[in-house]
């Protein structure tokens, strides 16, 4: 796994060599803690949390509450595209966001885990007993639909979701959601009895794509979704009524202020299918979910006041969270690393194993380990997740640096330290990690340009950073604002090299640079 | 004599998993005096060195500094009284010569003026430049930086000095020069000291007593002259002539 020397130098030694402990007159690592703790600062304040799930209706019905919140006075903040519906449950139920969009079919099926369609009473009083309150519909019903091509349908005769039977060649794309659920593709193909065996698994926006190119024929979608016009596709019809109603509604934690609840009570009916629809348009053509969300209150006769963020504001925001999840990540692998890379280079079964955790962990798709913290209950869908997987990802790097610097003292310098006579503490601090501080360093700064990048995928968890616009590019199919997030993101990369090179002439004692 | 000594071995045994490297070692190293230890590489005359320091333990027998048994629990102190100079210096890069030289009496909390007396006194003693204090062990020659090791054992004024094979990495030239004023320091200083090399005419050149090791043993204890005239087996007539070119003149 990594080719280190695990025996350590002077073997015979019968005194204990080094341990951290004790006080000693700060030096020049104390000072490099200082900088990193003092440029890390978590802001804290407590608005009300709307969430939203990843895809564009979602988002515009979730700026809409966090709008008319804000104009009822109560203090909001729109976290977007968390994820799908289990992790917005969730997060609701953990308290880590206070309400967001849902649709009534969802709620029966992957929520309730209910079979049969219940009223909308049933469904209020399973919630109650919950913690959960939900508003009234909305006003439309965003069901669930099979699209394809209009071209292509009109010259196969395909009309109807029945029709598909006759058509065992067509490719169908799913998304994994859809596939997944309770009343997606499995029920689906029964009821229908479909023939099609190979269905692949495809992100929302980047079906479109491959439905406008042809590498798949049909795909799953919202009633209520703009793309079905801009893209030409016709929606089967649900011949034999498979799909259950979805209703919008809001959902919200029972022990959310009244404020907040009335505001978004004051939703309800005012949303029909069309001018959803309209909105969704809105949000796709123009970019930008605030001011689509404006248009909403714009229709309804109140002033618009802001066309959303400008963006050099959201840049800012975005990279100084996205520093925020970086350095703090960091400054908590370089505090653990350094003395487990210690610890590890003393060799022996306790540093092998140290090291092996490393690189086990190293080896999980950052994606993959997100997803394993998220359902931990101290961790869920927040900013803790994020943070917590980019310290374990740059843990590694510092670790195996401390331990191979450590490892490569000579002998000889060593054995003088201790016949010296010097206290295994200050052996340590004053000669040993100098003497490495160049490999220990190098560490750090492979640590911080991987947390850099890594942190784009916060954003799939909702904790926000240069990945925001990555992901919501990506869910548009823009990519312009892919670029958005993608181009501050390898900036900032070169950025934190440039500033380590710099470190490492303040750090690295003289002596070891001559 | 045995009244005088303030090293002694008795009976000390090591071995490692591979092999033998001491084996009932009884030595004494008188005060004030140099004792050389020689030998062919690896007859275990370094780790007869590292032993004392408490580098290493003993499997078995016992080493004595100044009548008391060192052990574990009396190392710690006693290594400030013992001053130990290796191959190269053994200098830490990333410290000046003058940081090197006052690691440990910065250690203990010496006065700032202690450590600056001291320290002007070892360069008038070791023939080193102050100007060259404020340099980096890269930047110092060999001879320097051997210079410059010996300042640090001497720090503390230790009562015994260890050697091992100090001048083994310098040219002939600087080894020479460096030759001489050691000899002058050790005798200034009334120094005890124990010397390690595998080169008899430096042995001879230092030595009060040599002791000749070969494989782990004390093979013959005396002056150059004793080794010469009465070699107690072959090795030592070998190992002498072996070295008599260059050596005895």
């Amino acid at each position: 796994m990594i080719g280190l020397r695990l025996t350590l130098a002077g073997r015979d030694r019968s005194e204990p060599d080094w341990y951290p402990a004790c006080r000693q007159r700060p030096n020049a690592f104390a000072f490099a803690f200082l900088i990193l703790i003092g440029s890390v600062c978590l802001v804290s304040a407590n608005p009300v949390t709307i969430g939203s799930k990843k895809f564009t209706e979602s988002y515009v019905l979730g700026e809409i509450a966090r709008r008319a919140l804000n104009d009822a006075g109560v203090a909001a903040e729109h976290r977007q595209g968390m994820g799908g519906t289990i992790i917005l449950w969730q997060a609701l139920q953990g308290g880590q966001i206070d309400a967001y969009p849902e649709y009534t079919g969802t709620i029966t099926q992957e929520i309730l885990k209910n079979g049969q369609q219940l009223s909308f009473q049933e469904i209020r009083d399973a919630l109650a007993k919950l913690g959960v309150g939900m508003t009234e519909p909305l006003g439309f019903n965003n069901t669930y639909a099979l699209v394809m091509r209009r071209s292509q349908a009109q010259r196969l005769g395909i009309r109807s979701i029945g029709d598909l039977r006759n058509h065992p060649e067509i490719k169908i794309g799913l998304t994994h959601e859809f596939l997944d659920r309770e009343d997606g593709w499995r029920p689906l193909r029964e009821r229908y009895g479909l023939p099609q065996q190979s269905v692949i698994g495809i992100d929302h926006a980047l079906g479109y794509a491959a439905l406008a190119n042809g590498s798949i024929d049909v795909k799953d979608a919202y009633s209520t979704d703009a793309k079905i016009e801009q893209n030409d596709l016709v929606v089967l019809e649900d011949n034999l009524q498979f799909f259950p109603k979805y209703e919008a509604v809001f959902l919200f934690r029972s022990a959310t202020s009244p404020d907040a609840i009335n505001a978004l009570h004051r939703l309800e009916g005012t949303l029909d299918e069309t001018r959803m629809t309209h909105l969704n348009m809105e949000a796709e053509r123009t970019k930008n979910y605030t001011s689509a969300a404006n248009l909403y209150f714009q229709d309804d006769g109140k002033s618009a006041s802001f066309a959303g963020e400008s963006f050099p504001h959201k840049l800012a925001r975005w990279t100084l969270r996205h520093l925020e999840l970086a350095g703090f990540s960091l400054l908590l692998s370089v505090i653990i690393g350094i003395p487990l890379g210690i610890v590890a280079s003393r060799g022996g079964l306790i540093g092998q194993a140290i090291l092996g955790f490393a690189s086990v962990v190293q080896t999980v798709p950052a994606l993959a380990l997100l997803a394993l913290l998220v359902p931990i209950p101290f961790f869920g869908i927040s900013v803790r997740t994020a943070i917590a997987a980019l310290f374990l990802y740059g843990l590694l790097p510092i670790v195996r640096n401390t331990a191979s610097g450590l490892q490569d003292i000579p002998r000889s310098l060593r054995e003088s330290a201790i016949a010296l006579g010097l206290s295994p503490f200050t052996r340590l601090w004053e000669i040993y990690l100098p003497m490495a501080s160049r490999s220990i360093l190098s560490g750090i700064k492979t640590s911080a340009v991987i947390n850099v990048g890594t942190a784009t995928l916060a954003a799939l968890i909702g904790a926000g950073g240069l990945g925001e616009p990555i992901l919501s590019g990506l869910n548009l199919n823009d990519h312009v604002t892919i670029l958005e997030g993608a181009i501050p993101a390898a900036l900032l990369a070169l950025l934190v090299q440039w500033f380590f090179d710099l470190l490492d002439r303040v750090l690295i004692p003289k002596g070891l640079r001559i | 004599m045995a009244m005088s000594a303030l090293v002694k071995l008795i009976d000390v045994n090591k071995h490692y998993a591979d092999a033998t490297a001491l084996q009932a070692i009884n030595l004494s190293v008188e005060l004030g005096k140099t004792t050389v230890l020689i030998g062919p590489s690896g007859c275990g005359k370094s780790t007869l060195l590292r032993l004392i320091i408490g580098l290493i333990q003993p499997d078995s027998g016992s080493v004595e500094f100044n009548g008391e048994p060192v052990t574990f629990e009396t190392i710690g102190k006693l290594r400030r009284r013992i001053g130990y100079v290796i191959q190269e210096g053994g200098l830490f890069p990333h410290l000046t010569a003058r940081a090197n030289v006052l690691l440990m009496a910065r250690h203990i909390g010496k006065s700032e003026d202690d450590m600056q007396n001291r320290l002007a006194e070892l360069c008038e003693l070791t023939r080193f430049s102050g100007g060259l204090l404020s340099r980096y062990p890269v930047e110092l020659s060999g001879g320097q930086r051997q210079r410059v090791g010996l300042m640090r054992a001497l720090m503390l004024s230790p009562e015994l000095l260890l050697l091992d094979e100090p001048l083994g990495a310098l040219d002939p030239l600087v080894r020479a020069a460096l030759q001489k004023d050691l000899k002058e320091i050790f005798t200034r200083l009334q120094q005890t000291v124990l010397f390690v090399t595998h080169d008899l005419a430096e042995a001879a050149y230092f030595g009060d007593e040599i002791v000749l090791m070969n494989e782990g043993r004390v093979v013959q204890q005396g002056s150059v002259v004793d080794l010469r005239e009465n070699p107690v087996d072959s090795f030592v007539s070998e190992f002498i002539n072996a070295q008599r070119g260059v050596t005895l003149t």
